[in-house]
């Protein structure tokens, strides 16, 4: 270990000391991990909300909640994990605290900024707390605030709504600070081919929140204005078009998918390489692939309206067009695999969550294809197909890639090397728990069960009782996993600089970085993946 | 960690910015092409209610303020920074003649009992009430940039005051100033939209 101090005893300078040095501090190491536990918190928030839906709906009839509760804790489920987990996870926490490490600079471009996002996203978490418990309490839209439902009902939308709008700038502040950020401050001697593949993702992500979320803002304050004003944009009655609220919701959250994907892949394709000592196959064609899907996903938004009432023509085309999303998508998948083919492959916990993640993701994606064919979706359209769907996508893939990043950078961020049994068995509790929530509800979902329902017929009961098994498995593999990770803190086994034999430049400076991240000028390589050095150190070693 | 020398790079987060700033206007955008599509009829009839010479004189004044900012820019480079003070204070007056304005011609329109949920726009053709209530939404909104643009340039005419926004440090000023012109850019569009639809 180097003598340097790191970020965490690098002393403050005066007048900003105890906890000032967080609360007002423009280190985006610092913020990666304000964040951190933010997040985590919300996390395991709308966890707990998602495992009592579960426990409800484990037998007919009412279990535990009435259906008013019932409506209200899937909607607050579905905004916490959107807005506050899914979005901001990935980017806010390892972008914040590893895309300047990885482009070999001090920190990112507008500090004062960032700081400034954090605060908007713990106003946005305060202003959804508030809402909770007062005037009306909590929406029960579902977090898609649909018209006319959104606008008729007493529950408290409008600052719901507001708090979702706050949060949407938070995250766009982001990514424009994440795209200045990869272009003036890159180190000089990084070509763009030699950018590492988190931070290629982090930047196509950032364009496409920044295109995007100014469109969910506009829409947002439009619930809020049709509330108060009661203008009728929206009210058929008056003139206005329902179904246009729709498209402009998902002219943003569809691309939003993206948002929550993307860095979650480029997490796997740092993961994949480093365990198998070899240099990822097809860089050029993954980075194509990222910029592909943050194009390409911006365009296929009315997939989710087949059912809305929409001209033949546009559902053939958004069909088509989402057909078309499925290819960056499986050169990704292909690439990872084909990394692993004839690899040494060493096992850890952040490349178990890789492979996991790589196969929820790719049943998650499979089963997207069916939903985006539009013959198909007419039957399964509001089903639990569609909630096993994208839960394969965001939880088993956003979140386990989510899981991984925590596994594969925790000890950069901390210093400390966490107990590898322990995380093993949380994994393996959680996969099996996945399996068994989730398969459940894509069979409940073909065999017509709805969405979003209180009650369900005696058919429909042996899935759902099979779902909250499966439910409680997947709970406890998680709470499993974050115990471990925290008990880490206090065991204090020190790891090294570079535990895993990575070569991307996080690797190259201390557990945890000092304050300024590098001791010394940064040594970029020709090619970001090319172990040679790295093998050739291990063999000397044995 | 002081990227405050990098002017280029604050220009790209400004410009950044203003993009995003756009597509909020667009998606409002997007409502006015689509309702104009189903209520052309509705909308021209609309159109002859609004006051063209208000609007009209309201355009030239964004122009006219745009220009005084731009000009204060060039008179802080050139080190006149009575000119700069003056120009910006102008600039700020007149944003507050364009609200003033704007105050007189909604004032109007309220009296004719034409607002969000008025008894004439709810029982009217419903063409009517999506073009007022679009009217309301976008020239509010409009409005409230002024509002954000005006403090923007009041900051900066501080900032020439006390010598922090100089010769060679006018970043404040051309960001502030940037703003300012996507605050009129976007009344360029909202004039011909509502004023002069035909």
């Amino acid at each position: 270990m180097s003598a340097t101090p790191s970020f965490f005893q690098t002393p403050s300078p005066p007048g900003l000391t105890g906890i000032k040095a967080w609360l007002l501090t423009h280190d985006h190491k610092r913020l990666g991990l304000m964040y951190l536990w933010a997040v985590l918190f919300w996390f395991v928030v709308a966890l707990t909300v998602g495992f009592l839906i579960r426990i409800e709906l484990m037998s007919m009839g009412r279990t535990i909640m009435s259906a008013e509760v019932y409506n209200s804790a899937f909607t607050l489920h579905g905004v916490i994990m959107i807005f506050l987990f899914v979005i901001p996870g990935i980017p806010a926490i390892f972008g914040n605290f590893f895309l300047p490490i990885q482009l070999g600079t001090d920190d990112v471009f507008f500090p004062r900024l960032n700081l400034l996002s954090w605060y908007l996203y713990m106003i946005g978490g305060l202003l959804a707390l508030i809402s909770l418990f007062t005037a009306g309490g909590f929406p029960d839209t579902g977090w898609t605030f649909y018209v006319p439902f959104s606008v008729g009902t007493n529950n408290n939308v409008s600052l719901t709504v507001f708090a979702a709008f706050i949060l949407g700038m938070s995250s766009m502040l982001t990514g424009l600070n994440f795209i200045t950020t990869v272009h003036r401050m890159r180190i000089k001697t990084m070509g763009w081919m030699q950018i590492p593949l988190f931070t290629w993702s982090l930047y196509a992500t950032a364009w496409v929140q920044l295109l995007a979320t100014p469109v969910i803002s506009i829409t947002l304050v439009l619930v809020i204005f049709e509330r108060f004003f009661q203008i009728g944009l929206f009210d058929p009655d008056r003139g206005g078009d329902p179904i246009l609220y729709q498209h402009l919701f998902w002219m943003y959250s569809h691309p939003a998918v993206y948002v929550m994907i993307l860095p979650g892949m480029g997490v796997i394709s740092e993961i994949i390489p480093t365990f198998s000592r070899k240099a990822i196959f097809g860089y050029k064609a993954i980075v194509a692939s990222s910029l592909g899907i943050a194009v390409a996903g911006s365009l296929v938004w009315a997939h989710h309206m087949y059912t809305s009432g929409m001209s033949d023509v546009a559902v053939f085309v958004f069909s088509l067009l989402t057909f078309l999303v499925a290819i960056p998508t499986a050169v990704k998948v292909f690439s990872w695999v084909s990394t692993l083919y004839r690899a040494s492959i060493e096992m850890t916990p952040p490349l178990l969550y890789g492979l996991i993640f790589i196969y929820l993701f790719s049943v998650g994606g499979l089963t997207g294809l069916v939903l985006g064919a539009a013959g198909t979706d007419i039957h399964v359209h509001d089903t639990h197909f569609v909630v096993a769907h994208f839960h394969f996508t965001m939880f088993g893939g956003t979140g386990f890639a989510f899981f991984a990043a925590l596994h594969y950078w925790w000890p950069k961020m901390f210093g400390v090397m966490y107990n590898f049994k322990r995380a093993y068995l949380a994994a393996t509790l959680a996969t099996v728990g996945f399996m068994f929530h989730y398969v459940p509800m894509f069979i409940l979902g073909l065999k017509g069960m709805p969405r979003r329902y209180y009650d369900y017929l005696p058919q429909f009961s042996q899935g759902n009782s099979l779902a909250a098994v499966g439910g409680l498995l997947l709970f406890s593999g998680i709470i499993l996993m974050l115990v471990n990770l925290v008990l880490s803190l206090r065991s204090r086994q020190v790891a090294a600089a570079n535990p895993w034999g990575g070569c991307t430049l996080e690797w190259s400076v201390p557990s945890p970085p000092p304050l300024h991240n590098f001791v010394s000028e940064p040594r970029v390589m020709a090619y970001p993946y090319d172990f040679s050095e790295i093998i050739a150190r291990e063999s000397q070693g044995k | 960690m002081d990227n405050s020398s990098d002017a280029t790079g604050v220009r790209i987060g400004m410009w950044l910015f203003l993009y995003s700033e756009i597509i909020l206007f667009g998606g409002l955008f997007v409502l006015y092409a689509v309702y104009f599509h189903n209520y052309a009829a509705d909308f021209v009839e609309g159109g002859r209610q609004l006051d063209r010479v208000i609007g009209a004189l309201n355009t030239i004044i964004l122009l006219i303020s745009s220009f005084t900012v731009a000009a204060s820019i060039t008179a802080v480079r050139r080190q006149q920074k009575r000119w700069a003070q003056g120009l910006l204070a102008f600039s700020c007056g007149c944003g507050a003649l364009f609200l003033v304005n704007k105050y007189l011609e909604w004032g109007a329109k309220f009296h004719h009992d034409l607002y969000p949920n008025s008894a004439t726009l709810v029982d009217g053709p419903p063409g009517q009430n999506i073009f007022f209530g679009l009217y309301y939404v976008i020239t509010g909104l409009h409005a409230l940039h002024v509002i954000i643009g005006m403090s923007l340039l009041a900051w900066s005419l501080i900032g020439v005051s006390n010598g922090k926004v100089n010769q060679l440090h006018f970043g404040r000023l051309e960001n502030s100033g940037l703003y300012w012109h996507l605050v009129d850019l976007i009344w360029i569009f909202v004039f011909p939209l509502f004023y002069l639809v035909l």
